[in-house]
């Protein structure tokens, strides 16, 4: 339906309200149907000290330590963090530099344990069963240090959205089941087999922000999750006012902003944050782990993941602890040859390529695909030129033009860009996706947003360094400007009365000295 | 070797191939159509674009050290199609191999090749052959001219004769064979005084025929109905979008309205707008060229009313009978500053436009 008259109709209240653009990838939710299955232990398991957005972790334990399951071993560094704790009971191994599931295959300090395959936990965490009569501030604490950090991908630590902030009361929690990224179906999987561990997430979670509404959005294609959750919230008395919407399949549908839009008709302005319209929105798998951190008294050690990709010939889902090397899951799904076939970490659309299997399951691992060689690289072919068709705005759920900031970004162009809100592109790829030319438009996005952030840091360096220049300059003057009026003042018994009188500046020696003290001081 | 490879890693599947060949085939009804009202004539003009054009890109893109596999992404061969469809059915062979050769070379390499020109290929290369062979350009022959010896279209030889050595070669006499187009007819007619009803009358124009395509014309511009279902097509593969269409064709239609109703003696009623000449081609085909006009549907829209006003208004005042293709020309030109201005707004953002 044209733009337009959806628009119109949203407005007349004849529609629900719908995000712009957005695309209808392939759907590959091949494993969908399968029931989740706990993964074996393995023998090594690799801790990155960042697996979440804010500053790494240092550890807390040494070489050869023994530790136990739930154990932190390392301890977050500054307010944006949350520690670290071990997936299972075993030995430090070694503290050093291991590859993170990253494009780039690098490096980040990790500890790495050697499991001793008993498995024991450790039980010094008290469970919160009486949470509805609990300070929302001590249940804060508890979330932030069982490491929760949001599990749909963007790991931000979950205490800091869990804030109650008195300028920004929280009127609706919205837990994200939408999962629209295609192959994807562990939230899917959640959603199916544990869904009163999720309402009970979400019960705590509506208890610390003190609001009674929260909507669980989730989209048509899965129908069958949307029952399962009716029915759990139907089966209990404590939540009246949350409801389950069914949103379109249509990417991407999942993202923040846009859902937000689609639920409430309500757009987070550009630079704020949902909490500034009353709005907390968290993924189906982190309310889980929120549930469990409280009442479980279990910091964040496991999480689902999807396996699948058309290389794998067992596709399914995963209880898998994080630290899991991502070679031993594949070789359980019969994947042990990697000739000829490529890996991605999260989804087709936002997900990243990795150069090897060798990185453990991080707490952003939503999904591991294996796609062959030829497949994958169907979606890369050549660039060919832009020939303005227009899918990509068409196809843009933040309304840019991206053909023309794809112009500016490749000619260097960053101010235009930033005019033509750059930043305000949420990388989703749709328009990619659509471009009949092959453009790797997010590519040259992510490019320009590169380059604007380089270009202020440089200006802020060289802003700072012009400063110190110019203090040193008039330093030099002021010094300049006291020795000659020392030696005026040296002349000035042998001089006529008159012309010291003409004078403005300082007239005595001692001022100037006084003089040269306050604007140090000022300055300093 | 790894190459870094930037997320999505999944790709719709559309390419500019299957695009260009999309609007081909929506221009086979014309293209049959003309066929069938100028025969054997139509269809070696058809070919003769498309091969010259076909070969004109090879050689600009050798010229260049580009790959030739560009050849394959249907663009020459479609403005090569475009162009012999706005071409009167006697344009002599050599006329067409300029006409290609100009489409080609100075409406789309000297900018860079495909994505980068300002202008539509084919309409800057017709209105360079308007300007420069004016006579050429505006001799008609009336359609289904087929039992009107010696002038048989469908005979092959006939046409032959026709299009390599011109009416010469048969030994005719142009004003014999030639008539005038409506829109030429009507104009004549009122810088004489008479009105247009009337000259209408004398033309025995029929609406019907018009939308048939049985009214003269440029070989594929005639059939409004042929090129309706072009556009349909075109819109159902979503290889267009209504904006550009729907508003270049209402504005003309609602300025041939008012006029003609407050002066119906001077102005043409809208539907003999709307039938008459290259309109639907070009609202159809011309205008909404991706490379060459707006992005954004409100500056679709704006482009759109911009061609409608000038096409009524070159019709209307102008010293040519018809004014389709100057004004999607001369809104071509003004592609980037509506592009600018008629951004959207951003999702969070009070308005789209930030300078």
């Amino acid at each position: 339906m044209p733009a337009m008259l959806r628009n119109l109709a949203q407005r007349l209240g004849m529609m629900a309200h719908s995000f712009d653009g957005g695309i209808h990838p392939q759907q590959h939710k091949v494993s969908a149907s399968l029931h989740s299955e706990a993964c074996p232990l393995a023998s090594l398991y690799t801790l990155p000290m960042k697996m979440h957005i804010g500053s790494p972790c240092s550890p807390i334990v040494a070489v050869g330590e023994r530790v136990l399951r739930g154990q932190k071993i390392a301890k977050s560094e500054g307010y944006l963090s949350v520690p670290v704790h071990a997936p299972t009971s075993g030995r430090i191994l070694r503290i050093e530099k291991a590859a993170i599931p990253h494009p780039s295959g690098m490096g980040i300090p990790s500890i790495v344990i050697e499991a001793d395959g008993d498995d024991n936990e450790e039980q010094i965490l008290e469970p919160i069963n009486d949470w509805h009569n609990t300070d929302p501030a001590l249940l804060r604490e508890r979330v932030r240090m069982c490491g929760l950090a949001g599990l749909g991908g963007a790991v931000f630590p979950t205490f800091i959205k869990l804030v109650q902030d008195s300028r920004f009361a929280i009127e609706t929690v919205i837990l994200n089941g939408i999962e629209c990224e295609p192959w994807l179906t562990n939230d899917h999987r959640l959603m199916l087999e544990y869904a009163d561990d999720i309402l009970s997430g979400l019960a705590i979670m509506m208890h610390m922000v003190k609001t009674a509404s929260a909507i669980i959005a989730i989209e048509e294609n899965k129908a069958d999750a949307a029952l399962v959750m009716r029915e759990a919230l139907a089966a209990r008395d404590d939540m009246a006012e949350v409801r389950v919407v069914v949103l379109p399949t249509r990417y991407p549908q999942g993202s923040e902003k846009q859902l937000i839009y689609s639920l409430t008709g309500r757009e987070v302005s550009a630079g704020k944050l949902p909490i500034h319209i009353g709005v907390l929105c968290l993924n189906v798998g982190t309310t889980r782990a929120v549930y469990q951190a409280v009442v479980k008294a279990k910091a964040l050690t496991e999480r689902m993941v999807t396996i699948s990709g058309d290389a794998i010939a067992q596709p399914g889902n995963l209880r898998v602890r994080i630290g899991t090397p991502m070679r031993y899951l594949f070789g359980l799904r019969g994947l042990e040859n990697f000739t000829g076939v490529r890996i991605l970490h999260g989804g087709p659309m936002m997900g990243e390529l990795l150069r090897h299997p060798d990185v453990p399951v991080v707490k952003s691992t939503n999904g591991m695909l294996a796609m062959r060689e030829a497949s994958f690289m169907g979606a890369h072919t050549q660039e060919q030129a832009c020939i303005r068709c227009g899918h990509c705005s068409e196809a843009c759920p933040s309304s840019l033009v991206p053909n023309l900031l794809v112009d500016q970004c490749r000619s260097d162009q960053f101010e235009k860009a930033e005019a033509y809100n750059l930043f305000d592109c949420i990388e989703c790829g749709a328009c990619s996706y659509v471009c009949p030319s092959n453009i790797p438009l997010v590519h040259y996005f992510r490019y320009g947003k590169g380059q604007i952030a380089q270009q202020r840091r440089e200006k802020v360096f060289a802003e700072a360094s012009r400063e110190r220049s110019e203090y040193r300059d008039q330093r030099k003057e002021r010094d300049k400007q006291a020795l000659a009026a020392k030696r005026k003042s040296v002349r000035k018994t042998h001089a006529p009365k008159v012309e010291v009188v003409k004078e403005n500046g300082p007239t005595t020696a001692t001022d100037v000295v006084n003089n040269d003290k306050l604007n140090k001081g000022n300055i300093e | 070797m790894v190459v870094m490879l930037s997320s999505p890693h999944a790709h719709g599947g559309d390419s500019v191939r299957m695009m260009m060949l999309t609007v081909v085939l929506a221009l086979m009804p014309a293209t049959l159509v003309s066929v069938y009202l100028f025969g054997w004539l139509a269809l070696l003009l058809i070919l003769t674009c498309m091969l010259s054009c076909l070969l004109t890109e090879a050689i600009c893109l050798k010229l260049m050290g580009k790959s030739l596999s560009t050849l394959l992404d249907n663009s020459a061969a479609l403005t090569g199609l475009l162009l012999a469809l706005t071409l009167p059915a006697l344009t002599p062979w050599w006329m067409a191999v300029v006409g290609s050769v100009f489409a080609i070379v100075l409406g789309k390499q000297v900018y860079g090749g495909l994505g980068y020109n300002i202008f539509n290929p084919a309409l800057s290369a017709r209105v360079i052959l308007l300007i420069s062979f004016p006579l050429q350009m505006t001799t008609w022959i009336a359609p289904m001219s087929i039992n009107m010896p010696p002038l048989n279209l469908y005979d092959f030889s006939t046409c032959l004769t026709l299009f390599f050595t011109g009416v010469d070669g048969l030994k005719l006499s142009l004003d014999a064979i030639s008539m005038a187009s409506p829109l030429g007819h009507v104009k004549t007619e009122w810088t004489l005084g008479i009105p247009v009803a009337e000259a209408l009358n004398h033309y025995q124009y029929s609406y019907l025929d018009a939308f048939l395509g049985k009214e003269t014309g440029s070989i594929g511009e005639t059939s409004v109905l042929a090129l309706l279902l072009g556009g349909i097509f075109l819109l159902a593969r979503h290889s267009i979008t209504w904006h550009i269409p729907f508003s270049y064709l209402a504005t003309v239609a609602v300025m041939a309205a008012i006029f003609s109703a407050i002066h119906p003696d001077h102005f043409a009623p809208p539907m003999f707008h709307l039938f008459a000449g290259g309109l639907i081609l070009c609202a159809f085909f011309m205008a909404t060229d991706p490379v060459s006009s707006p992005v954004t549907p409100i500056g679709q829209i704006v482009f759109g009313i911009g061609c409608g006003i000038l096409t009524w208004s070159i019709r209307s005042f102008g010293g040519y009978p018809e004014g389709a293709m100057f004004s999607v020309l001369l809104m071509n030109c003004a592609v980037p500053l509506i592009d600018h201005y008629c951004r959207p707004r951003v999702y969070g953002h009070e308005s789209g436009r930030k300078r």
